[in-house]
């Protein structure tokens, strides 16, 4: 089983039906990429699958042939990763800090379409990444940080 | 809730040599010149190059503690907080007090004896430049890790005295001067989350990240009602499946937090043993959890609420003064139970060989896990050694220690270090639930409309005649010490379900009950429902206080009023037009020594869809905010955490939990997340905590909006469109 991970072309006699989660986990050592759910509610598992947001919790590696996958141990070497790592750091975004490389790799996919997100875009692209300390306030506003935008809310109050 | 001093025995390790034990824990990365530090107390190493190693507490489930208890050290040793590293400290509470992380109750207990502790650290490198520069150490001066003689100009670093230092005998920190707050450079300071730049970029620092040489993997199987019995299982059928190492069942030991039966499946990465438990089919011995259904618990809660209850708090003759009384009001409200799903599942790493145990676990409560694991493998706990892994999130759930047994008995019995994860559908079906509960509740005006009488009978969960843990109906003190005639009484369903801590236990439930019910009452008398609650303060000051309810230091009428009074004007209550849809509601709750109020301002569609849009929480938490942005996160994260809390329920068909995972158990989101907007009073009292005082207001603040709104009263949680919507029509 071939896959390229972070650049890098892994080969490993792995079973196709094998989750990414796990791959990466327990066989590539890429820890980074959390377990959350099992079934894609959470979003903790997230990584790039060809630049897209995936849950690497509900797809099988045997699905992955060809595709370039990246995980939270590389997005800063994507600008929009990089933006997002230090506004994370500067907003003091984290609480337990579980879910936030999965916060922060769809909100690297976001700003990779949608440079100028709206608070609407925002919602759509993160409603699938549960942070359980709760910490969408600050979330919000790192990922206007990281697009140089103003970080202030500006829905309906 | 023992307070905890830091006596001499504390400093009397101090020495030179720091290899032994000083610096345990994975991941934790040592230069050679840190490897040579000189170890100061057990808290504190100083290394040649100046780097500051200090040693957090208590565990860190994301409250902040690991950044904080540190912050109070540096602070008062005059570190240069650019040098200092910080580590969790080993679990050994005879060295360092209480290591539990629950009830808010770090800050109240270490602010005084971690600055203490730093302030002997600085007494020794005065003492050691003292002695170096031939002057008297009261002509020295400390800042940024460095000693200053004024008079001459020299100074000496802390990394160059470190060895001289470190073999003077540390003076008792008792009589250690600290600092006034004005003095502060460190504390009062936003300092970043130190574990922060490693979390952005995916470094293995959680628990469930923990890897020992030789280490398996393993996943259980216990019982879906708990205390049921293995019957039989396909276990000779798992065994061969792939990448599996060991197949066994463990024994329930018949102890509520020992160990249960259950099926171990042990194999060679953790996706193998998951695999194979999707084959095994166990035959389990459920009868005992027949009786065990929501629909008859709430048959059960109805039918007692029609009677009195055991009196837990009385005053005056509520009887005779609600019959009095110009006007009284009822309500019955009823909370749900609710699960904790902390993101990452429980799990433990152990390695038993021989008569020593070795554990890595994201846990709130080391110390108690310990004696469980010396209790269920008859190991001494002076051969238990427990490492403090940083948890994602606790929320009460890491309180327990079941996987940590459980794993302990696994890596006994395989003979091999394992890791044991659990799913999901394992956290949410083997939860030690926040119980759900039940209150009728009756209060009495007199002509005034002033509140003279209040009665609440609360229907909770017991064992054996006893509440279970978290289920306990404790007075709000507000109510109770304002009305002159009060009682409380309590009933108890017989139950099986394990019942736990969740944030801010009892006061997440009793908050929305009591808060929503004076939002009725102050309606029912014609007030607004700051004004109601702001002259029955009035007059309750102008009485002595009241005996607490046994938590120190009791409810303080004029920091509560200092609290709504600033509420009141920052939130712009009453002075703000709303649009149709929209309301305002406020509550009060004093909890694990906080006091707290919020305003929410919600949006209800015509489908029933309710949206908060903004949360102002006001609190008076002590004289001094030591981490004010983490501070501020925890009142963000409560506010939205209790919105969160009524989404969903957990309910039970013969003693299992229906609902499995995050598709069943909905949870506040991004697009669900209202702005919040927090304030501190500071008030001349001790710093106290804030992992769970905020959240209690905000459940009644929401409901009380929503009354605002739609005329609608919520008084029964979770809170549905549906419901919304049926009580409209």
């Amino acid at each position: 089983m071939k896959l390229t991970i972070n650049g890098k072309v892994l080969d490993r006699d792995l079973p196709e039906d094998m989750p990414l989660l796990w791959a990466l986990r327990d066989e590539f050592d890429l820890p980074g990429t959390k377990f959350g759910c099992g079934v894609a509610q959470c979003g903790a598992c997230t990584v790039h699958v060809d630049g897209a947001p995936v849950r690497a919790c509900i797809t099988p590696i045997g699905s992955l042939d060809g595709a370039k996958i990246t995980t939270i141990e590389a997005i800063a070497q994507t600008p929009q990763g990089k933006a997002l790592q230090k506004a994370w750091l500067e907003i003091d975004v984290m609480q337990c800090g579980y879910c936030q490389a999965g916060q922060i790799m769809s909100a690297a996919a976001l700003l990779k379409d949608t440079p100028k997100p709206t608070d609407a875009d925002i919602d759509a692209a993160m409603d699938g990444n549960l942070c359980r300390c709760a910490t969408y306030q600050r979330i919000r506003a790192a990922i206007k940080s990281a697009a140089g935008m103003a970080v202030a809310d500006t829905r309906e109050v | 809730m023992d307070d905890f001093q830091p006596s001499r025995r504390l400093f009397l390790v101090s020495g030179v040599a720091a290899g032994g034990g000083l610096l345990i824990g994975f991941g934790a990365s040592r230069t050679e010149a840190q490897a040579a530090a000189a170890q100061m107390t057990d808290y504190v190493a100083v290394a040649p190059d100046g780097t500051v190693t200090i040693r957090a507490k208590n565990p860190e489930v994301g409250q902040g503690v690991k950044t904080m208890l540190p912050m109070l050290i540096a602070e008062e040793m005059d570190a240069d907080w650019t040098k200092v590293r910080i580590e969790s400290a080993p679990v050994n509470e005879s060295v360092y007090g209480n290591q539990t992380a629950g009830g808010s109750t770090t800050t109240p207990t270490n602010y005084d004896p971690m600055r203490r502790v730093g302030a002997v650290v600085r007494s020794m490198f005065v003492q050691a430049a003292a002695e170096q520069l031939k002057v008297n150490g009261a002509a020295l001066t400390t800042a940024k890790g460095v000693v200053t003689h004024k008079a001459s100009g020299k100074t000496l670093a802390y990394g160059q005295l470190a060895a001289a230092a470190a073999k003077i005998t540390p003076p008792d920190p008792k009589v250690m001067v600290l600092k006034d707050p004005s003095e502060f450079t460190i504390i009062g300071k936003t300092q970043a989350g130190y574990d922060s730049p490693k979390i952005v970029e995916g470094k293995p620092i959680f628990g469930i990240d923990t890897v020992v040489p030789g280490m398996k993997y393993a996943v259980l199987a216990k019982p879906p009602v708990y205390g049921a019995k293995f019957r039989s299982a396909n276990l000779d059928a798992i065994k061969n499946l792939p990448g599996v190492t060991h197949v066994f069942t463990l024994s329930g030991s018949g102890d509520f937090k020992g160990l249960q039966d259950g099926v171990a499946i042990v194999a060679d990465k953790w996706w193998y043993a998951k695999s194979a438990r999707d084959q095994l089919e166990v035959v389990w011995d459920e009868t005992l959890g027949a009786p065990h259904d929501t629909a008859t618990y709430a048959a059960q809660a109805e039918a007692l609420l029609k009677g009195s209850g055991e009196t837990i708090r009385s005053k005056g003759d509520v009887k005779a003064a609600l019959a009095g009384a110009a006007k009284t009001v009822e309500a019955v409200y009823d909370t749900p139970f609710i699960a904790h799903v902390a993101l990452e599942p429980q799990n433990c790493t152990a390695k038993v060989a021989g008569d020593t145990v070795e554990i890595w676990a994201p846990t709130q409560a080391p110390g108690s896990g310990r004696k469980l694991v010396a209790k269920a493998l008859g190991i001494a706990e002076d051969k238990i050694t427990v490492h403090m892994v940083r948890g994602g999130g606790g929320f009460g759930r890491r309180l327990e220690n079941d996987y940590m047994v459980e794993a302990a008995a696994i890596a006994q019995k395989a003979g091999v270090p394992v890791k044991l994860l659990w799913t999901r559908e394992d956290d949410v079906a083997y939860d030690f639930f926040r119980p759900g509960n039940s209150h009728r509740l009756q209060a009495g005006l007199d002509t005034d409309g002033k509140l003279i009488a209040y009665r609440a009978h609360g229907v909770t969960y017991g064992r054996g005649g006893k509440p279970t843990q978290g289920a306990g109906i404790i007075p709000h003190d507000f109510p109770q010490q304002v009305a002159p005639n009060f009682g409380l009484e309590q009933s108890l369903i017989e139950t099986l379900i394990p019942t736990g801590y969740l944030r801010a236990p009892s006061s997440n439930a009793l908050g929305f009950v009591h808060e929503c019910f004076l939002d009725e009452v102050a309606h029912a008398a014609g007030k607004d429902p700051f004004d109601f609650r702001l002259e029955l303060i009035a007059a309750r000051q102008a009485l002595p206080p009241e005996t607490p309810n046994g938590r120190a230091p009791g409810y303080n009428f004029n920091r509560i009023k200092a609290v709504l009074d600033d509420l009141k004007v920052r939130s712009g209550w009453g002075k703000t037009e709303l649009p149709k849809g929209v309301g305002m509601g406020m509550a009060t709750y004093f909890s694990h020594r906080g006091y707290f109020a919020e305003v929410a301002k919600v949006k209800v569609d015509s489908d029933g869809n309710w949206r908060v849009l903004k949360v102002w929480a006001v609190g008076d938490v002590g004289s001094v905010i030591i981490n004010p942005s983490g501070a501020r996160n925890q009142v963000e994260g409560s506010v939205m955490d209790g919105i969160g809390e009524m989404l969903h329920e957990i309910t039970f068909e013969k003693g299992r939990a229906v609902q499995t995972n995050f598709h069943e158990i909905p949870m506040i989101r991004m697009s669900a997340a209202p702005q919040v907007e927090v304030h501190f009073i500071l008030s001349d009292n001790p710093p106290t905590g804030l992992g769970e005082p905020a959240l209690p207001p905000v459940i009644p603040a929401v409901c009380n909006a929503i009354f605002a709104a739609t005329g609608i009263r919520i008084r029964k949680l979770p809170l549905l469109p549906e419901t919304l919507v049926a009580a409209k029509a």
